[in-house]
Protein backbone atom coordinates (compact mmCIF):
# COMPACT_ATOMS: atom_id res chain seq x y z
CA UNK A 1 0.00 0.00 0.00
CA UNK A 2 1.47 3.37 -0.91
CA UNK A 3 1.18 6.55 1.09
CA UNK A 4 -1.08 8.32 -1.40
CA UNK A 5 -3.65 5.57 -0.94
CA UNK A 6 -3.53 5.71 2.85
CA UNK A 7 -3.98 9.48 2.69
CA UNK A 8 -7.10 9.01 0.55
CA UNK A 9 -8.50 6.38 2.89
CA UNK A 10 -7.64 8.46 5.93
CA UNK A 11 -9.44 11.45 4.43
CA UNK A 12 -12.51 9.29 3.69
CA UNK A 13 -12.41 7.98 7.26
CA UNK A 14 -12.32 11.55 8.60
CA UNK A 15 -15.28 12.46 6.41
CA UNK A 16 -17.18 9.49 7.85
CA UNK A 17 -16.43 10.70 11.38
CA UNK A 18 -17.71 14.19 10.49
CA UNK A 19 -20.88 12.66 9.09
CA UNK A 20 -21.28 10.60 12.25
CA UNK A 21 -20.97 13.72 14.39
CA UNK A 22 -23.49 15.48 12.14
CA UNK A 23 -25.92 12.58 12.43
CA UNK A 24 -25.64 12.45 16.23
CA UNK A 25 -26.17 16.20 16.59
CA UNK A 26 -29.07 16.18 14.08
CA UNK A 27 -30.85 13.30 15.81
CA UNK A 28 -30.54 15.07 19.14
CA UNK A 29 -31.43 18.51 17.75
CA UNK A 30 -34.54 17.40 15.88
CA UNK A 31 -35.89 15.52 18.84
CA UNK A 32 -35.23 18.44 21.20
CA UNK A 33 -36.50 21.26 19.02
CA UNK A 34 -40.10 21.03 20.21
CA UNK A 35 -41.50 23.83 22.36
CA UNK A 36 -43.32 21.38 24.60
CA UNK A 37 -41.48 18.37 25.92
CA UNK A 38 -41.95 14.83 27.12
CA UNK A 39 -43.75 15.97 30.28
CA UNK A 40 -46.76 17.19 28.29
CA UNK A 41 -47.06 13.82 26.64
CA UNK A 42 -46.55 11.91 29.92
CA UNK A 43 -48.79 13.88 32.26
CA UNK A 44 -51.53 14.96 29.86
CA UNK A 45 -53.45 18.20 29.84
CA UNK A 46 -54.67 18.13 33.42
CA UNK A 47 -51.20 18.27 34.96
CA UNK A 48 -50.56 20.82 37.69
CA UNK A 49 -47.57 23.17 37.27
CA UNK A 50 -45.97 21.58 40.38
CA UNK A 51 -46.23 18.09 38.87
CA UNK A 52 -44.69 19.33 35.62
CA UNK A 53 -41.79 20.98 37.46
CA UNK A 54 -41.15 17.83 39.48
CA UNK A 55 -41.32 15.66 36.39
CA UNK A 56 -39.00 17.95 34.45
CA UNK A 57 -36.52 17.75 37.30
CA UNK A 58 -36.75 13.96 37.41
CA UNK A 59 -36.13 13.65 33.69
CA UNK A 60 -33.35 16.23 33.79
CA UNK A 61 -35.25 18.51 31.42
CA UNK A 62 -34.62 21.61 33.56
CA UNK A 63 -30.92 21.43 32.60
CA UNK A 64 -29.52 23.57 29.77
CA UNK A 65 -29.49 22.01 26.29
CA UNK A 66 -25.72 21.46 26.23
CA UNK A 67 -25.76 19.59 29.53
CA UNK A 68 -28.63 17.40 28.31
CA UNK A 69 -26.79 16.71 25.05
CA UNK A 70 -23.68 15.73 26.98
CA UNK A 71 -25.60 13.44 29.33
CA UNK A 72 -27.40 11.85 26.37
CA UNK A 73 -24.20 11.38 24.37
CA UNK A 74 -22.43 9.90 27.40
CA UNK A 75 -25.26 7.41 27.77
CA UNK A 76 -25.24 6.52 24.07
CA UNK A 77 -21.49 5.88 24.17
CA UNK A 78 -22.11 3.44 27.04
CA UNK A 79 -25.01 1.72 25.30
CA UNK A 80 -27.61 3.52 27.44
CA UNK A 81 -30.38 5.01 25.31
CA UNK A 82 -32.69 6.02 28.13
CA UNK A 83 -36.13 4.63 28.87
CA UNK A 84 -39.15 4.32 26.61
CA UNK A 85 -41.78 6.98 27.29
CA UNK A 86 -44.42 4.37 26.54
CA UNK A 87 -43.68 1.57 28.97
CA UNK A 88 -40.62 2.72 30.95
CA UNK A 89 -38.50 -0.20 29.74
CA UNK A 90 -34.85 0.40 28.97
CA UNK A 91 -34.62 1.16 25.24
CA UNK A 92 -31.37 -0.78 24.92
CA UNK A 93 -33.04 -3.94 26.31
CA UNK A 94 -35.98 -3.61 23.90
CA UNK A 95 -33.77 -2.99 20.89
CA UNK A 96 -31.28 -5.81 21.52
CA UNK A 97 -33.30 -8.90 20.47
CA UNK A 98 -35.11 -6.95 17.75
CA UNK A 99 -31.82 -5.79 16.24
CA UNK A 100 -30.81 -9.44 16.07
CA UNK A 101 -34.03 -10.29 14.18
CA UNK A 102 -33.54 -7.40 11.76
CA UNK A 103 -29.94 -8.33 11.05
CA UNK A 104 -31.08 -11.90 10.37
CA UNK A 105 -33.69 -10.63 7.90
CA UNK A 106 -31.32 -8.21 6.19
CA UNK A 107 -28.46 -10.71 6.11
CA UNK A 108 -30.57 -13.49 4.60
CA UNK A 109 -31.96 -11.13 1.93
CA UNK A 110 -28.49 -9.86 1.06
CA UNK A 111 -27.22 -13.45 0.79
CA UNK A 112 -29.89 -14.09 -1.86
CA UNK A 113 -29.97 -10.76 -3.70
CA UNK A 114 -26.20 -10.15 -4.05
CA UNK A 115 -25.28 -13.27 -6.09
CA UNK A 116 -28.50 -13.16 -8.13
CA UNK A 117 -28.12 -9.49 -9.03
CA UNK A 118 -24.41 -9.87 -9.81
CA UNK A 119 -25.30 -12.64 -12.25
CA UNK A 120 -28.20 -10.72 -13.84
CA UNK A 121 -26.32 -7.42 -13.96
CA UNK A 122 -23.13 -8.81 -15.48
CA UNK A 123 -24.89 -11.04 -18.02
CA UNK A 124 -27.23 -8.28 -19.17
CA UNK A 125 -24.24 -5.96 -19.62
CA UNK A 126 -22.47 -8.61 -21.71
CA UNK A 127 -25.54 -9.23 -23.86
CA UNK A 128 -26.36 -5.52 -24.02
CA UNK A 129 -29.30 -4.54 -26.25
CA UNK A 130 -30.53 -8.11 -26.66
CA UNK A 131 -34.08 -9.18 -25.76
CA UNK A 132 -32.70 -10.60 -22.48
CA UNK A 133 -31.18 -7.23 -21.56
CA UNK A 134 -34.32 -5.32 -22.53
CA UNK A 135 -36.57 -7.56 -20.44
CA UNK A 136 -34.32 -7.24 -17.38
CA UNK A 137 -33.97 -3.47 -17.85
CA UNK A 138 -37.71 -2.91 -18.09
CA UNK A 139 -38.51 -5.21 -15.17
CA UNK A 140 -35.90 -3.64 -12.89
CA UNK A 141 -36.94 -0.11 -13.90
CA UNK A 142 -40.52 -1.04 -13.02
CA UNK A 143 -39.46 -2.44 -9.66
CA UNK A 144 -37.31 0.57 -8.81
CA UNK A 145 -40.22 2.88 -9.63
CA UNK A 146 -42.82 1.39 -7.30
CA UNK A 147 -42.80 1.82 -3.52
CA UNK A 148 -41.46 -1.12 -1.51
CA UNK A 149 -44.84 -2.03 -0.08
CA UNK A 150 -46.23 -2.72 -3.56
CA UNK A 151 -43.74 -5.55 -4.05
CA UNK A 152 -44.39 -6.92 -0.57
CA UNK A 153 -48.19 -6.81 -0.85
CA UNK A 154 -48.08 -8.32 -4.34
CA UNK A 155 -46.00 -11.17 -2.95
CA UNK A 156 -48.53 -11.70 -0.16
CA UNK A 157 -51.37 -11.60 -2.66
CA UNK A 158 -49.81 -14.17 -4.96
CA UNK A 159 -48.28 -16.65 -2.49
CA UNK A 160 -50.55 -16.38 0.54
CA UNK A 161 -53.95 -15.33 -0.81
CA UNK A 162 -54.06 -16.92 -4.27
CA UNK A 163 -51.80 -19.96 -3.96
CA UNK A 164 -52.19 -20.61 -0.19
CA UNK A 165 -48.54 -21.67 -0.10
CA UNK A 166 -47.21 -19.56 2.75
CA UNK A 167 -48.52 -17.65 5.76
CA UNK A 168 -48.91 -13.91 5.26
CA UNK A 169 -47.40 -13.08 8.67
CA UNK A 170 -43.93 -13.88 9.95
CA UNK A 171 -44.56 -15.86 13.15
CA UNK A 172 -40.95 -15.90 14.28
CA UNK A 173 -41.81 -16.93 17.84
CA UNK A 174 -43.03 -20.44 17.02
CA UNK A 175 -40.13 -21.70 14.96
CA UNK A 176 -39.27 -25.29 15.91
CA UNK A 177 -38.49 -27.05 12.65
CA UNK A 178 -36.84 -26.21 9.36
CA UNK A 179 -40.25 -26.24 7.68
CA UNK A 180 -41.64 -23.68 10.08
CA UNK A 181 -38.47 -21.65 9.75
CA UNK A 182 -38.81 -21.54 5.98
CA UNK A 183 -42.53 -20.76 6.21
CA UNK A 184 -41.93 -17.88 8.63
CA UNK A 185 -38.93 -16.35 6.90
CA UNK A 186 -39.45 -17.08 3.22
CA UNK A 187 -41.91 -14.31 2.40
CA UNK A 188 -40.21 -11.40 4.22
CA UNK A 189 -36.76 -12.45 3.04
CA UNK A 190 -37.86 -12.99 -0.56
CA UNK A 191 -39.74 -9.66 -0.70
CA UNK A 192 -36.80 -7.75 0.78
CA UNK A 193 -34.42 -9.49 -1.63
CA UNK A 194 -36.64 -8.47 -4.55
CA UNK A 195 -36.76 -4.86 -3.34
CA UNK A 196 -32.95 -4.57 -3.23
CA UNK A 197 -32.37 -6.75 -6.29
CA UNK A 198 -33.69 -4.28 -8.85
CA UNK A 199 -31.46 -1.43 -7.69
CA UNK A 200 -28.42 -3.68 -7.51
CA UNK A 201 -28.94 -5.18 -10.98
CA UNK A 202 -29.21 -1.72 -12.53
CA UNK A 203 -26.07 -0.43 -10.83
CA UNK A 204 -24.06 -3.59 -11.53
CA UNK A 205 -25.09 -3.48 -15.18
CA UNK A 206 -24.10 0.18 -15.45
CA UNK A 207 -20.67 -0.50 -13.90
CA UNK A 208 -20.07 -3.45 -16.23
CA UNK A 209 -21.26 -1.60 -19.34
CA UNK A 210 -18.88 1.19 -18.43
CA UNK A 211 -15.95 -1.22 -18.22
CA UNK A 212 -16.87 -3.02 -21.43
CA UNK A 213 -16.83 0.23 -23.38
CA UNK A 214 -13.24 1.01 -22.33
CA UNK A 215 -10.59 1.17 -25.09
CA UNK A 216 -8.52 -1.71 -23.68
CA UNK A 217 -11.49 -4.06 -24.08
CA UNK A 218 -11.74 -3.10 -27.74
CA UNK A 219 -7.98 -3.60 -28.01
CA UNK A 220 -8.25 -7.10 -26.52
CA UNK A 221 -11.09 -7.87 -28.91
CA UNK A 222 -8.99 -6.69 -31.86
CA UNK A 223 -6.08 -8.85 -30.67
CA UNK A 224 -8.41 -11.82 -31.06
CA UNK A 225 -9.12 -12.64 -27.40
CA UNK A 226 -12.03 -15.09 -27.06
CA UNK A 227 -15.31 -13.95 -25.43
CA UNK A 228 -14.88 -15.98 -22.21
CA UNK A 229 -11.31 -14.79 -21.68
CA UNK A 230 -12.32 -11.24 -22.57
CA UNK A 231 -14.96 -11.18 -19.84
CA UNK A 232 -13.19 -13.17 -17.13
CA UNK A 233 -9.62 -11.93 -17.53
CA UNK A 234 -9.95 -8.46 -19.02
CA UNK A 235 -13.31 -7.05 -17.96
CA UNK A 236 -14.30 -8.48 -14.57
CA UNK A 237 -11.05 -7.74 -12.65
CA UNK A 238 -11.37 -4.09 -13.69
CA UNK A 239 -15.09 -3.91 -12.99
CA UNK A 240 -14.86 -5.44 -9.51
CA UNK A 241 -14.28 -2.13 -7.71
CA UNK A 242 -17.27 -0.31 -9.24
CA UNK A 243 -19.42 -3.42 -8.83
CA UNK A 244 -18.66 -3.81 -5.11
CA UNK A 245 -19.32 -0.10 -4.75
CA UNK A 246 -22.68 -0.58 -6.49
CA UNK A 247 -23.56 -3.53 -4.25
CA UNK A 248 -22.70 -1.68 -1.03
CA UNK A 249 -24.72 1.35 -2.10
CA UNK A 250 -27.71 -0.82 -3.00
CA UNK A 251 -27.48 -2.59 0.32
CA UNK A 252 -28.08 0.77 1.93
CA UNK A 253 -31.40 0.90 0.08
CA UNK A 254 -32.13 -2.31 1.96
CA UNK A 255 -32.54 -0.12 5.05
CA UNK A 256 -35.57 1.61 3.54
CA UNK A 257 -36.95 -1.74 2.43
CA UNK A 258 -36.53 -3.26 5.88
CA UNK A 259 -38.87 -0.66 7.40
CA UNK A 260 -41.73 -1.48 5.02
CA UNK A 261 -41.20 -5.26 4.96
CA UNK A 262 -41.17 -5.53 8.75
CA UNK A 263 -44.48 -3.69 8.99
CA UNK A 264 -46.18 -5.64 6.17
CA UNK A 265 -45.26 -9.01 7.70
CA UNK A 266 -45.43 -7.80 11.34
CA UNK A 267 -41.86 -9.00 11.66
CA UNK A 268 -40.50 -8.29 15.17
CA UNK A 269 -37.51 -6.19 14.12
CA UNK A 270 -36.07 -2.79 14.96
CA UNK A 271 -37.68 -1.00 12.01
CA UNK A 272 -41.18 -2.07 13.00
CA UNK A 273 -40.37 -0.90 16.51
CA UNK A 274 -39.30 2.48 15.16
CA UNK A 275 -42.52 2.95 13.14
CA UNK A 276 -44.59 2.14 16.25
CA UNK A 277 -42.47 4.55 18.29
CA UNK A 278 -43.00 7.27 15.67
CA UNK A 279 -46.77 6.77 15.78
CA UNK A 280 -46.78 7.05 19.58
CA UNK A 281 -44.06 9.74 19.58
CA UNK A 282 -41.85 7.73 21.89
CA UNK A 283 -38.80 9.95 21.38
CA UNK A 284 -36.02 7.97 23.18
CA UNK A 285 -36.89 4.85 21.20
CA UNK A 286 -37.00 6.82 17.93
CA UNK A 287 -33.62 8.38 18.73
CA UNK A 288 -31.99 5.03 19.44
CA UNK A 289 -33.45 3.31 16.35
CA UNK A 290 -32.50 6.25 14.13
CA UNK A 291 -28.93 6.14 15.44
CA UNK A 292 -28.64 2.40 14.81
CA UNK A 293 -29.92 2.82 11.25
CA UNK A 294 -27.79 5.87 10.44
CA UNK A 295 -24.62 4.23 11.74
CA UNK A 296 -25.31 1.11 9.64
CA UNK A 297 -25.93 3.29 6.59
CA UNK A 298 -22.75 5.25 7.24
CA UNK A 299 -20.71 2.03 7.57
CA UNK A 300 -22.06 0.75 4.25
CA UNK A 301 -21.42 3.95 2.30
CA UNK A 302 -17.95 4.37 3.82
CA UNK A 303 -17.15 0.76 2.95
CA UNK A 304 -18.33 1.39 -0.62
CA UNK A 305 -16.10 4.44 -0.97
CA UNK A 306 -13.05 2.72 0.51
CA UNK A 307 -13.49 -0.19 -1.93
CA UNK A 308 -13.61 2.33 -4.77
CA UNK A 309 -10.41 3.97 -3.56
CA UNK A 310 -8.67 0.57 -3.24
CA UNK A 311 -9.74 -0.44 -6.74
CA UNK A 312 -8.18 2.65 -8.35
CA UNK A 313 -5.62 1.39 -10.86
CA UNK A 314 -2.85 3.62 -9.52
CA UNK A 315 -3.30 2.04 -6.09
CA UNK A 316 -3.03 -1.51 -7.35
CA UNK A 317 0.44 -1.12 -8.84
CA UNK A 318 2.19 -0.36 -5.60
CA UNK B 1 -39.11 32.44 -20.55
CA UNK B 2 -39.66 31.57 -24.22
CA UNK B 3 -36.14 30.19 -24.38
CA UNK B 4 -36.86 28.03 -21.33
CA UNK B 5 -40.04 26.71 -22.85
CA UNK B 6 -38.30 25.91 -26.10
CA UNK B 7 -35.77 23.80 -24.20
CA UNK B 8 -38.50 21.86 -22.41
CA UNK B 9 -40.19 21.03 -25.67
CA UNK B 10 -37.03 19.72 -27.23
CA UNK B 11 -35.90 17.32 -24.51
CA UNK B 12 -38.27 16.40 -21.77
CA UNK B 13 -41.59 17.16 -23.41
CA UNK B 14 -43.07 13.77 -22.60
CA UNK B 15 -42.15 13.90 -18.91
CA UNK B 16 -43.43 17.48 -18.60
CA UNK B 17 -46.70 16.59 -20.34
CA UNK B 18 -47.15 13.56 -18.08
CA UNK B 19 -46.62 15.57 -14.90
CA UNK B 20 -48.99 18.24 -16.22
CA UNK B 21 -51.57 15.52 -16.90
CA UNK B 22 -51.34 14.20 -13.34
CA UNK B 23 -51.63 17.69 -11.85
CA UNK B 24 -54.68 18.36 -14.00
CA UNK B 25 -56.18 15.04 -12.90
CA UNK B 26 -55.45 15.97 -9.28
CA UNK B 27 -57.18 19.34 -9.65
CA UNK B 28 -60.18 18.27 -11.72
CA UNK B 29 -60.54 14.56 -10.90
CA UNK B 30 -62.55 14.87 -7.67
CA UNK B 31 -65.14 17.00 -9.54
CA UNK B 32 -65.81 14.15 -11.97
CA UNK B 33 -67.32 11.76 -9.44
CA UNK B 34 -70.89 12.26 -8.21
CA UNK B 35 -70.20 10.25 -5.04
CA UNK B 36 -69.05 11.80 -1.78
CA UNK B 37 -65.68 10.18 -0.94
CA UNK B 38 -66.50 10.22 2.78
CA UNK B 39 -70.13 9.02 2.63
CA UNK B 40 -70.64 5.67 4.36
CA UNK B 41 -73.76 4.26 2.70
CA UNK B 42 -75.87 1.17 2.85
CA UNK B 43 -73.74 -0.58 0.23
CA UNK B 44 -71.93 -3.82 1.06
CA UNK B 45 -68.21 -3.48 1.83
CA UNK B 46 -65.56 -4.56 -0.70
CA UNK B 47 -68.15 -5.02 -3.45
CA UNK B 48 -66.90 -5.50 -6.99
CA UNK B 49 -67.38 -3.06 -9.88
CA UNK B 50 -70.98 -2.19 -10.76
CA UNK B 51 -72.83 0.55 -12.65
CA UNK B 52 -73.46 2.51 -9.43
CA UNK B 53 -69.86 2.13 -8.23
CA UNK B 54 -67.52 1.81 -11.18
CA UNK B 55 -64.64 0.53 -9.06
CA UNK B 56 -66.71 -1.06 -6.30
CA UNK B 57 -66.69 -0.01 -2.65
CA UNK B 58 -64.02 0.05 0.05
CA UNK B 59 -63.82 -1.37 3.60
CA UNK B 60 -66.53 0.99 4.86
CA UNK B 61 -68.72 0.70 1.77
CA UNK B 62 -67.55 4.04 0.33
CA UNK B 63 -67.24 4.59 -3.40
CA UNK B 64 -63.72 3.55 -4.45
CA UNK B 65 -63.53 5.77 -7.53
CA UNK B 66 -64.40 8.91 -5.57
CA UNK B 67 -61.80 8.04 -2.94
CA UNK B 68 -59.23 7.18 -5.58
CA UNK B 69 -59.63 10.57 -7.28
CA UNK B 70 -59.24 12.25 -3.88
CA UNK B 71 -56.22 10.09 -3.12
CA UNK B 72 -54.58 11.10 -6.40
CA UNK B 73 -55.24 14.73 -5.51
CA UNK B 74 -53.43 14.44 -2.16
CA UNK B 75 -50.52 12.37 -3.43
CA UNK B 76 -49.84 14.47 -6.53
CA UNK B 77 -50.33 17.91 -5.00
CA UNK B 78 -48.41 17.17 -1.78
CA UNK B 79 -45.51 15.70 -3.70
CA UNK B 80 -45.47 18.42 -6.32
CA UNK B 81 -45.45 21.12 -3.65
CA UNK B 82 -42.54 19.47 -1.85
CA UNK B 83 -40.69 18.97 -5.14
CA UNK B 84 -41.12 22.64 -6.02
CA UNK B 85 -39.74 23.52 -2.60
CA UNK B 86 -36.71 21.25 -2.79
CA UNK B 87 -35.85 22.10 -6.40
CA UNK B 88 -36.19 25.87 -6.02
CA UNK B 89 -34.27 26.00 -2.73
CA UNK B 90 -31.73 23.54 -4.13
CA UNK B 91 -31.26 25.55 -7.33
CA UNK B 92 -30.94 28.79 -5.38
CA UNK B 93 -28.29 27.33 -3.06
CA UNK B 94 -26.52 25.58 -5.95
CA UNK B 95 -26.17 28.80 -7.94
CA UNK B 96 -25.24 30.71 -4.80
CA UNK B 97 -22.47 28.18 -4.11
CA UNK B 98 -21.02 28.72 -7.58
CA UNK B 99 -21.36 32.49 -7.87
CA UNK B 100 -20.59 33.71 -4.33
CA UNK B 101 -17.58 33.49 -2.07
CA UNK B 102 -15.77 30.23 -1.43
CA UNK B 103 -17.03 29.78 2.12
CA UNK B 104 -20.66 29.62 0.90
CA UNK B 105 -19.85 26.55 -1.15
CA UNK B 106 -17.85 25.03 1.71
CA UNK B 107 -20.69 25.45 4.22
CA UNK B 108 -23.56 24.36 1.93
CA UNK B 109 -21.53 21.47 0.56
CA UNK B 110 -20.73 20.11 4.04
CA UNK B 111 -24.37 20.50 5.11
CA UNK B 112 -25.58 18.63 2.01
CA UNK B 113 -23.06 15.84 2.66
CA UNK B 114 -24.29 15.59 6.22
CA UNK B 115 -27.97 15.40 5.26
CA UNK B 116 -27.24 12.84 2.56
CA UNK B 117 -25.63 10.59 5.17
CA UNK B 118 -29.09 10.04 6.71
CA UNK B 119 -31.33 7.64 4.71
CA UNK B 120 -34.43 9.49 3.48
CA UNK B 121 -37.10 7.25 5.01
CA UNK B 122 -35.26 7.37 8.35
CA UNK B 123 -35.02 11.15 8.26
CA UNK B 124 -38.74 11.34 7.49
CA UNK B 125 -39.56 9.06 10.44
CA UNK B 126 -37.40 11.17 12.75
CA UNK B 127 -38.97 14.47 11.70
CA UNK B 128 -42.53 13.12 11.74
CA UNK B 129 -42.01 11.72 15.24
CA UNK B 130 -41.44 15.30 16.37
CA UNK B 131 -43.53 17.50 14.09
CA UNK B 132 -46.46 15.19 13.45
CA UNK B 133 -48.27 14.44 10.21
CA UNK B 134 -50.00 17.69 9.28
CA UNK B 135 -50.02 18.52 5.56
CA UNK B 136 -47.53 21.35 6.06
CA UNK B 137 -45.19 19.14 8.07
CA UNK B 138 -45.27 16.43 5.41
CA UNK B 139 -44.53 18.87 2.57
CA UNK B 140 -41.67 20.46 4.53
CA UNK B 141 -40.25 17.08 5.55
CA UNK B 142 -40.14 15.79 1.99
CA UNK B 143 -39.01 19.17 0.68
CA UNK B 144 -36.04 19.28 3.05
CA UNK B 145 -35.13 15.64 2.41
CA UNK B 146 -34.72 16.16 -1.34
CA UNK B 147 -33.12 19.62 -1.20
CA UNK B 148 -29.49 18.36 -0.84
CA UNK B 149 -29.88 16.21 -3.96
CA UNK B 150 -31.33 19.08 -6.00
CA UNK B 151 -28.56 21.32 -4.65
CA UNK B 152 -25.87 18.94 -5.86
CA UNK B 153 -27.41 18.62 -9.33
CA UNK B 154 -27.83 22.35 -9.79
CA UNK B 155 -24.37 23.11 -8.39
CA UNK B 156 -22.78 20.70 -10.85
CA UNK B 157 -24.76 22.23 -13.73
CA UNK B 158 -24.00 25.81 -12.71
CA UNK B 159 -20.30 25.01 -12.28
CA UNK B 160 -20.13 23.66 -15.81
CA UNK B 161 -22.01 26.59 -17.32
CA UNK B 162 -20.09 29.24 -15.36
CA UNK B 163 -16.87 28.05 -17.00
CA UNK B 164 -18.21 28.47 -20.54
CA UNK B 165 -17.13 31.27 -22.85
CA UNK B 166 -20.39 33.18 -23.02
CA UNK B 167 -20.32 33.69 -19.24
CA UNK B 168 -16.73 34.94 -19.43
CA UNK B 169 -17.78 37.28 -22.25
CA UNK B 170 -20.71 38.57 -20.19
CA UNK B 171 -18.34 39.19 -17.26
CA UNK B 172 -15.92 41.00 -19.56
CA UNK B 173 -18.81 43.12 -20.85
CA UNK B 174 -19.22 44.20 -17.23
CA UNK B 175 -22.59 42.59 -16.60
CA UNK B 176 -23.69 42.32 -12.98
CA UNK B 177 -23.83 38.97 -11.16
CA UNK B 178 -27.69 38.98 -11.00
CA UNK B 179 -27.79 39.54 -14.78
CA UNK B 180 -25.39 36.68 -15.41
CA UNK B 181 -27.37 34.37 -13.14
CA UNK B 182 -30.78 35.24 -14.62
CA UNK B 183 -29.85 35.68 -18.28
CA UNK B 184 -26.91 33.36 -18.82
CA UNK B 185 -26.83 30.57 -16.23
CA UNK B 186 -30.48 29.89 -15.34
CA UNK B 187 -31.90 29.53 -18.89
CA UNK B 188 -29.17 27.06 -19.74
CA UNK B 189 -29.83 25.01 -16.60
CA UNK B 190 -33.57 24.75 -17.19
CA UNK B 191 -33.59 21.65 -19.39
CA UNK B 192 -31.53 19.36 -17.13
CA UNK B 193 -33.25 20.77 -14.02
CA UNK B 194 -36.63 19.70 -15.45
CA UNK B 195 -35.35 16.12 -15.50
CA UNK B 196 -34.27 16.58 -11.90
CA UNK B 197 -37.74 17.89 -10.95
CA UNK B 198 -39.28 14.79 -12.53
CA UNK B 199 -36.96 12.46 -10.63
CA UNK B 200 -37.53 14.18 -7.30
CA UNK B 201 -41.27 14.14 -7.92
CA UNK B 202 -41.10 10.35 -8.30
CA UNK B 203 -38.94 10.04 -5.17
CA UNK B 204 -41.46 12.05 -3.16
CA UNK B 205 -44.39 10.01 -4.48
CA UNK B 206 -42.56 6.84 -3.41
CA UNK B 207 -41.67 8.28 -0.01
CA UNK B 208 -45.15 9.68 0.71
CA UNK B 209 -46.83 6.44 -0.38
CA UNK B 210 -44.52 4.45 1.87
CA UNK B 211 -45.11 6.79 4.82
CA UNK B 212 -48.89 6.72 4.38
CA UNK B 213 -48.82 2.97 3.96
CA UNK B 214 -46.97 2.75 7.29
CA UNK B 215 -49.71 4.90 8.86
CA UNK B 216 -47.51 7.95 9.48
CA UNK B 217 -48.24 9.95 6.34
CA UNK B 218 -51.59 11.42 5.31
CA UNK B 219 -54.11 10.76 8.11
CA UNK B 220 -57.85 9.97 7.86
CA UNK B 221 -60.32 11.47 7.04
CA UNK B 222 -57.95 12.67 4.28
CA UNK B 223 -56.77 9.97 1.94
CA UNK B 224 -53.84 9.48 -0.42
CA UNK B 225 -52.83 6.51 -2.54
CA UNK B 226 -50.61 4.93 0.13
CA UNK B 227 -53.13 5.24 2.97
CA UNK B 228 -55.83 3.88 0.64
CA UNK B 229 -53.82 0.69 0.23
CA UNK B 230 -53.28 0.56 3.98
CA UNK B 231 -56.93 0.93 4.99
CA UNK B 232 -58.11 -1.62 2.42
CA UNK B 233 -55.52 -4.31 3.15
CA UNK B 234 -58.28 -6.65 4.35
CA UNK B 235 -59.84 -6.46 0.90
CA UNK B 236 -56.82 -8.25 -0.51
CA UNK B 237 -58.38 -11.61 0.35
CA UNK B 238 -61.36 -10.75 -1.89
CA UNK B 239 -59.24 -9.26 -4.67
CA UNK B 240 -61.03 -5.97 -4.01
CA UNK B 241 -60.37 -3.10 -6.47
CA UNK B 242 -60.25 -0.77 -3.44
CA UNK B 243 -56.85 -2.23 -2.55
CA UNK B 244 -55.51 -3.17 -5.98
CA UNK B 245 -56.40 -0.07 -8.04
CA UNK B 246 -54.38 2.46 -5.93
CA UNK B 247 -51.34 0.16 -6.20
CA UNK B 248 -51.74 0.15 -9.98
CA UNK B 249 -52.18 3.94 -10.07
CA UNK B 250 -48.96 4.50 -8.09
CA UNK B 251 -47.10 2.15 -10.43
CA UNK B 252 -48.49 3.83 -13.58
CA UNK B 253 -47.61 7.29 -12.22
CA UNK B 254 -44.01 6.52 -11.25
CA UNK B 255 -43.11 4.05 -14.00
CA UNK B 256 -44.61 6.37 -16.64
CA UNK B 257 -42.59 9.41 -15.60
CA UNK B 258 -39.47 7.28 -15.17
CA UNK B 259 -39.81 5.86 -18.67
CA UNK B 260 -40.44 9.31 -20.16
CA UNK B 261 -37.30 10.67 -18.44
CA UNK B 262 -35.31 7.59 -19.44
CA UNK B 263 -36.21 7.88 -23.11
CA UNK B 264 -35.43 11.61 -23.27
CA UNK B 265 -32.03 11.18 -21.58
CA UNK B 266 -31.21 8.37 -23.98
CA UNK B 267 -31.90 10.57 -27.01
CA UNK B 268 -29.36 13.20 -26.04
Amino acid sequence: MNSQLSVLIGRRFLAACTSLAFVIVTVFAITNILPGDATDALLGQGATPEAITAMRHNLGLDQPVFVRFWVWLWGVLHGEFGHSLLNGLSVADVIGPRLHNSLLLAGASAAISVPVSLFLGITSAIWKDTVYDRVISIMTLGMVSVPEFVIATTAVYVFAVRLHLLPALADVGSVHSLRQFLAAFFMPVASLALVTLAQMVRMTRAAMVDTLSAPYIEMALLKGVGPARLILVHAIPNAIGPIINAVALSLSSLLGGVVVIEVVFTYPGIAGLMVDAVSSRDVPTVQACALVFCVTYLLLTTFADIVTILSLPRGRKA
Amino acid sequence: MIVMFGKLRSKHDRAVLLIAFWILLALLGPLCSSHDPGAIGMQPVFSGPSMAHLLGTDYLGRDTLARLLNGIRHTVLLCFASTLFSCSVGTFLGIAAVTSRVWVEAVTGRLADGFLSIPSLLFALLVIAVFGTSTGALIMTMGIIYTPGAYRTSRALAQRIARLDFVTVARARGESTPYIILQEILPNMAGPMIADVGLRFIYSVLLLSNLSFLGIGVQPPEVDLGSMVRENMLGMAYGSPAMIVPVIVIAVLTVGINLALDSSSGKR
